[in-house]
């Protein structure tokens, strides 16, 4: 058995990328992955004979650059069946309204003169917000206290930043970035269709409604990514979302990181109050000089560590964290090409008739409660590609929200209601597509905790809201990727900037380490 | 005759800037489009013999240091702590609140000794994020995006103010200022109840749920007041809310200051740039150096301004202000006092505020339907009968019983309010509060029912919004109402506004009138010896 | 109309001070209604002579209702382990029959409370405090197989403190020759039980007797029968605070405040503040606030220390603030009193380090005589505790008197 420098626990998007970092600076790292293979949330599975699902996430909107070119993914075999996924307001009436180019750029469709150029001042404002705020996500969070480490340059940086938004724009900036984004859409547009579609993409993975206050800084977060060298773009990995994960994989491969799937950890072996490797579920010990963990934080600290380790105030916040996860997977194996009233399928689909309904959407899930009419962007990987169907037929990707994560009928009821509301919402825009169906999954927030360790089954290992930002992330006191415990890291999408498949967390995390620990 | 100043509007702000420049020398008129005065801090008879407070209806955040300054108490100014409260549980039981510490832990006992236990420290937690914003509602907002040395200092002395936390504190309040109170008060208590009651300063006058974020700052601006240096204390004013602003024109009066009641302002006048006085409904025009006014920012500017002499941003800004009413009111004279069923004889907690919403679920229920432009099926009624403590209000054995309800919203599913639906609105108040002390009904003598509609048409607040816009930070401290324009100064020389539109906004506060006026006799280089600094805190 | 019922749970309001167990009797002997509150309840300050009562306690037996001292119980085969994590001291050590005086601290290793802790048995514990802390020892008990239980209402409590108190025990049928300090035991009584520990706050000998509420009158009864002949007395709490004083003991909200209480951040303190260092046992795992007080102990961060002072004249100091040369303001008297004891002059306070090694402490006193203030600035100097602390208080088997 060799020893290694570093463990690292999980081989998701950013325990590879912070494996990866770290190996490449010198270090020996050994990646342990319970599932049979690495990849996490990015991997896809067959859900039906000869059905494959693109992954949890299925379009790709900001793969950290750093990770891309620090992997070379490209030279590991990530390519693109386009960089540029158009996004269409589906409309019940056919009248529907097609995005293009980064953000929206140019919109098709019948759309009033008036929201034509107020859309493009607003989308032009926003996307000035986001680039402001865009390298934030690439450097540790900063605390508010003397001696930790910040990095002041690039703070000044985002300052400077800042005010060259000019007087106007600087204060505008100030008085929306707390604000939702209902009230946002709704002072500059009228289209039901396209407020519909902002709305829904602002409050995408999160636990907040349209109205909800902090809801606009989810809509800049978005529009900050970056993937394949474009900022607020969609991108289709060739072969799904699950290339990310096999080019990951294949790249920390080659740079010497060893991978070890199916090596669930079952806790932190910890000696004179200092982590020193894990223990496995079969009960090998493994060391080393530094442990990683990219798993949810919770998990990390009350499961692999436990309280007993922990203080009792520290323990308290952890659990307080809130993860509370409101998205469902929805795949359906289709037996022919479904028909949303003339709707390019290679577009993203996005059901959100309007910003109202993705507000009252949201209101069941506040009561673990399921929607009657939920809203739900599609993704039919099948109709660019082959490998996902049997040719001629379809897979369905859908992101259906919002799902209860404690229904209050039960798992198996919510589940089933879920997934008729659903059902009903798609013939109404697809008419026929229920007789498609051979096949239908549908993962709600707890089939998808159950299967991928997200704790509530949200996406971002932590709700991605802003009381759960930068220096709250995950929670207050552990906000630059260290521990209470010495020698025991974080790198997993619970710390800034949150989830998502880009590896930004993994990647700033062994940046921090590197920083901090010396070799 | 051509004044120093003229206000327009007599609410307890336009008569605390008019207070305070009258004593600072200057000549000022205050003009009302009622008959009565007092905006919506009123005393009135509506049904013989009953007095009302018939709009704001309790008192805790007026600041003290302007009831000394302005010599109130001695104008008749008299604020009585209330004693107790409940929450009515659909069980048939009730949640009380007691001044007794150790009564309250007892009460709270009853439903969960956990939260007995945690209410301590809840409150600790609560009541330092009060002595960290009180310092600043006597203070001007500072502009982040000016270099001016005033604005500089000004953030400078914010930065001290919070890097005079620890680091953890300052988390603390972070995350307090930008989370829900729901998942705040999840933090501390398990019991529904407890939840809901302490949900309740959370949600007034506010268009947010308790599930929303930044609703915990909302319950900040009720619980940072105080009776007599008890912070989070509430009172009534004996005589009903109106005893404030008639103390403040006494006030005035004694300091040479006029009012002029009965003849709304129609037009702003403006000339060559500057404001020189108000055309008044009648015809007769107030000319005066300066125009203070105390309308909201909306009422302000698009009714009683002309656009052109605007710029079009600001314009923008100030159609898109937030001030979507989510209130109503009832008011009510009765025969006798209600019997609660929950409630054991002669209780303490009907002298206080009571409550029929015993979960956040209910409350945030409630907000649904507002979203949806509906009035709560199931309202929650923030409920009280001054006259259990106050015995100057009705006749001895009669009850004056005001009910401020939420949510109503400025329109129904877009349209306007219709009689129909006002009387459904108050019925579904009343049934909810016969349903807990049945026979309550037959003792109504008298009934006025006050929904935004009403409350816009006779106040004057756009939207039937009490705050004068919503309370969420894109419209706080320095967006408060306009980016830019927080200063209580306006585009237009000479034009000021001194409303709850304006920092540190809405309740019977007084703070925005009072740094209304020091903002103006700063300009005029007047001395404002008059005029207190917030009491330090210790 | 309601029905009200003397016992309807709803009416506790009535009566926000609660009376304890031992009432009727205390109120018999309250001459002077000298009532104040205690956590909820009516305690007496004094019976009738405040002097006499401190007599007692360094002269024959002097009894003290405890009952308002806050109860938890602790139970489950994580006990020992779930205290360890809680508290500074290594619980598991406490052998079972055996108390302790410990605290617990947040993760900042600032002190929350102090306590006694008693092992009823191997995975039976009792905390006996000041203050109330449910959802702190709750949240403290995730991952751990415990129970907790608030039990103050459930549990009945005399101190019995003085010289006389074996003569008094023994006369009373309960024999406890050879219970040493900080250990406890069990006797059938009435019925039912009483437990007697041997502990207390006066830094003399002395007992601490617990029962049910039901066999409080009995167990009053019963003890001041048999200790008629030495002059047993109930005593207030002003004779105890002077008898406290003497021992050098701290009180929670009198020489401290509670972190969890403290709207001023900066009134923290952790043990190394208020000299409880002793305590403190990094050896035995992890506890709350271990690592932030380890910290504290390798940087020498800590701010203040918690001292006793010896003050030059007779004048009581209490509420004072020290000096150092006179000027310089380096801490505050948290408790003081003429010791009747040690014929001292003595005060507890917080100093500001590393002034409490400076010496040249004065402290300023405000003395009332007839309506006047005089205006004192006493020479103080830091002197060991207790100041007061007679052998008899650990003889075992103790002397008769």
């Amino acid at each position: 058995m060799p020893s290694f420098d570093v463990i690292v626990i999980g081989g998701g998007t950013n325990g590879l990328a912070a494996a990866h970092r770290l190996q490449s600076s010198g270090r020996k790292v050994l990646v342990l992955e319970s599932a049979a293979a690495a990849g996490g949330a990015a991997l896809g599975h067959e859900f039906a004979p000869g059905f494959r699902s693109p992954g949890l996430a299925h379009v790709a909107n900001q793969i950290d650059n750093r990770v891309m070119s620090g992997m070379d993914l490209a030279r590991h075999g990530l390519g693109f069946v386009t960089s540029s996924v158009s996004s269409t307001a589906l409309s019940a009436t056919g009248d529907h309204l097609v995005l293009e180019g980064a953000a929206g750029a140019s919109i098709k469709g019948n759309l009033s003169d008036a929201d034509r150029k107020n859309w493009l001042a607003l989308r032009k404002q926003l996307l000035s917000f986001a680039e402001v705020l865009a390298p934030f996500k690439q450097i540790t969070a900063p605390r508010i206290a003397k001696g930790a480490g910040n990095e002041f340059g690039k703070l000044a940086k985002f300052g400077l930043n800042l005010r060259m938004l000019g007087k106007a724009d600087f204060r505008e900036f100030l008085r929306m970035i707390l604000i939702n984004v209902y009230d946002v859409v709704n002072d500059e547009l009228t289209d039901k269709r396209l407020k519909g579609l902002l709305t829904f993409d602002a409050t995408l993975g999160s636990w907040l409604g349209p109205r909800s206050p902090n809801s606009l800084i989810l809509l800049l977060n978005r529009l900050s990514g970056e993937v394949a060298g474009q900022r607020a773009t969609l991108a289709l990995p060739k072969g799904g979302m699950a290339a990310v994960a096999e080019a990951m994989v294949k790249s920390a491969a080659a740079s010497g990181v060893v991978v070890r799937t199916g090596a669930a950890v079952d806790s932190l072996l910890i000696e004179d109050d200092k982590a020193v490797g894990v223990t496995l579920a079969n009960g090998e010990e493994v060391r080393a000089k530094l442990v990683v963990s990219a798993m949810n934080p919770k998990t990390t600290f009350l499961k692999l560590i436990g309280p007993r380790h922990l203080d009792a105030g520290f323990v308290k916040c952890i659990g307080d964290q809130k993860s509370r996860g409101a998205a469902a997977k929805l795949h359906l194996a289709l037996k022919a090409a479904p028909d949303f009233r003339g709707a390019d399928l290679k577009s993203r689909l996005v059901i959100a008739p309007s910003d109202d309904q993705v507000e009252l959407a949201y209101n069941a899930v506040k009561y673990g409660e399921v929607p009657k009419r939920p809203v739900m962007e599609i993704v039919i990987p099948s109709a660019h590609e082959t490998g996902f169907a049997p040719t001629g037929q379809h897979v369905l990707s859908a992101v259906v929200q919002f799902a209860p994560h404690k229904p209050k009928a039960g798992p198996d009821a919510a589940r089933a209601e879920m997934l008729e509301n659903t059902l009903a919402m798609l013939e109404e825009h697809a008419p026929g597509i229920r007789s498609l169906i051979t096949h239908a999954e549908l993962l709600m927030p707890y089939d998808i905790e159950a299967r991928y360790g997200m704790v509530g089954g949200n996406w971002h290992h932590g709700e991605l809201s802003v009381e759960q930002m930068l220096f709250l992330r995950p929670i207050a006191g552990i906000a630059q990727y260290a521990t209470p415990i010495e020698g025991l890291w974080l790198a997993g999408a619970g710390c800034h900037p949150g989830g998502g498949i880009s590896g930004a967390a993994g990647w700033n995390a062994a940046e921090r380490i590197l920083r901090e620990v010396r070799a | 005759m051509i004044y120093d100043a003229v206000i327009v509007g007599a609410g307890h702000n336009g008569l605390v800037a008019a207070c305070y420049l009258a004593r600072a020398g200057l000549k000022v008129c205050v003009v009302e489009k009622n008959d009565w005065i007092g905006g919506a801090a009123v005393s009135r008879e509506l049904y013989p013999g009953f007095t009302y407070s018939n709009c704001s209806y309790v008192a805790s955040l007026f600041r003290p240091e302007i009831m000394r300054d302005l010599e109130l108490p001695k104008f008749g100014l008299q604020i009585l702590p209330y004693e107790g409260g409940a929450v009515f549980m659909e069980n048939g039981d009730y949640l009380g609140m007691h001044r007794d510490h150790d009564a309250n832990r007892r009460e709270f006992a009853r439903h969960s000794k956990r939260d007995a236990e945690a209410y301590d420290r809840y409150a600790r937690d609560v009541l330092r994020h009060c002595r960290f914003i009180r310092p600043m509602l006597l203070r001007t907002a500072p502009d982040p995006s000016s270099f001016r040395p005033r604005d500089l200092s000004e953030l400078a002395w914010l930065g001290k103010q919070m890097f005079g936390l620890s680091e953890a504190a300052m988390y603390d309040m972070i995350r307090f200022w930008t989370m829900s109170i729901g998942d705040f008060l999840d933090e501390y208590f398990e019991h529904p109840t407890v939840k809901a009651y302490q949900a309740v300063a959370s949600i007034i006058g506010t268009a947010l749920g308790p599930m929303s974020p930044g609703t915990a700052y909302v319950l900040l601006h009720h619980a940072m007041g105080d009776v007599d240096g008890n912070v989070g204390a509430w009172g009534f004013a004996r005589g009903g809310m109106g005893s404030i602003t008639k103390a403040l024109k006494a006030s005035l009066e004694a300091a040479g200051g006029e009012v002029r009641a009965g003849n709304g302002v129609e037009k702003i006048l403006i000339r060559n740039g500057r404001a020189v006085g108000v055309a008044l409904e009648n015809g007769d025009e107030v000319h005066g150096k300066r125009v203070v006014s105390n309308m909201d920012v909306k009422r302000t500017f698009l009714r009683h301004v002309d656009e052109d002499e605007l710029p079009g941003d600001f314009v923008k800004r100030v159609k898109a202000f937030k001030i979507r009413g989510s209130s109503g009111k009832l008011n009510i004279a009765l025969d006798c006092a209600p019997t609660f069923t929950a409630l054991p004889p002669n209780s303490p907690h009907m002298k206080g505020d009571m409550h029929f919403t015993d979960s956040i679920e209910k409350m945030e229920r409630a907000y649904d339907d507002w979203k949806a432009g509906h009035y709560s099926a199931d309202p929650f009624q923030d409920m009280m009968i001054p006259t259990m403590i106050d015995p100057t209000m009705t006749p001895p054995g009669k009850h004056f019983m005001s009910c401020f309800v939420q949510y109503a919203p400025p329109k129904i599913e877009g349209n306007d309010w219709t009689d129909a639906d006002r009387d459904g609105f108050a019925r579904a108040c009343l049934d909810q509060i016969e349903k807990y002390a049945p026979g309550f009904k037959n003792s109504i003598l008298h009934v006025e029912v006050r929904t935004p509609r009403e409350l816009e048409k006779e106040v004057g607040l756009t939207e039937g919004n009490i705050f004068q816009g919503e309370l969420t930070f894109d419209q706080l401290l320095f967006n408060r109402p306009v980016p830019g324009c927080a200063q209580y100064r306006s585009p237009i020389k000479d034009l000021w506004i001194c409303g709850s539109s304006t920092h540190p906004g809405g309740g019977v506060m007084g703070a925005p009138g009072r740094n209304a006026a020091s903002e103006i006799l700063r300009d005029l280089r007047a001395p404002t010896k008059d005029m207190s600094e917030a009491y330090a805190v210790l | 109309m309601n029905v009200m019922k003397t016992t309807d749970p709803r009416l506790h309001y009535l009566t926000p001070l609660k009376q304890t167990p031992f009432h009727p009797r205390t109120a018999a002997e309250n001459r002077l209604n000298d009532w104040g509150p205690w956590a909820g309840y009516t305690t007496a300050l004094s019976f009738g002579d405040t002097a006499m009562e401190h007599s007692a306690i360094r002269n024959t037996a002097s009894v003290y209702d405890l009952c308002p001292m806050v109860k938890y119980r602790v139970t489950g085969p994580d006990a020992a382990a779930y205290l360890d994590r809680l508290t500074v001291r290594n619980a598991s050590k406490l052998s079972v029959g055996g108390v302790h005086y410990t605290i617990w601290c947040d993760d900042a290793g600032k002190v929350i409370d102090d306590g006694t802790l008693f092992r009823l048995g191997p995975t039976d514990y009792r905390i006996c405090c000041q203050e109330r802390h449910l959802p702190w020892l709750l949240d403290s008990a995730i991952g751990y197989e415990v129970a907790i239980v608030e039990e103050t209402e459930d549990v009945a409590a005399l101190s019995l403190q003085g010289p006389c108190t074996y003569s008094v025990l023994k006369a009373a049928g309960f024999d406890v020759a050879d219970l040493k300090p900080f250990r406890m035991r069990t006797f059938p009584f009435d019925g039912g039980e009483v437990m007697i520990s041997r502990t207390g706050f006066t830094g003399d000998l002395g007992y601490e007797l617990w029962t049910t509420p039901a066999h409080a009158i009995a167990l009053w009864d019963h003890l001041f029968a048999a200790g008629a002949p030495w002059g047993i007395r109930p005593i207030g709490t002003h004779a105890l605070d002077i008898a406290r004083i003497e021992a050098g003991f701290i009180i929670t909200n009198l020489d401290f405040i509670p972190v969890d209480q403290a709207v001023r951040e900066d009134r923290a303190r952790s043990p190394f503040e208020l000299g409880l260092e002793w305590m403190v046992d990094f050896d035995k795992g992890h506890f709350t606030g271990r690592r932030a007080l380890l910290k504290e102990k390798v940087n020498k961060s800590s701010k203040w220390a918690l001292v006793g002072l010896d003050i030059d004249g007779n004048v009581s100091v209490e509420g004072s603030i020290i000096y150092q040369n006179g000027k310089t303001e380096v801490g505050t008297v948290t408790a003081a009193c003429w010791s009747p004891s040690a014929k001292r002059n003595i005060a507890l306070a917080q100093v500001r380090r590393p002034y409490h090694e400076s010496g040249n402490l004065f402290v300023e006193v405000y003395a009332l005589r007839e309506l006047q203030y005089a205006k004192l600035m006493l020479p103080a100097r830091v002197c060991e505790r207790p100041f007061f602390a007679p052998p008899r208080r650990r003889t075992t088997p103790p002397a008769p008197f």
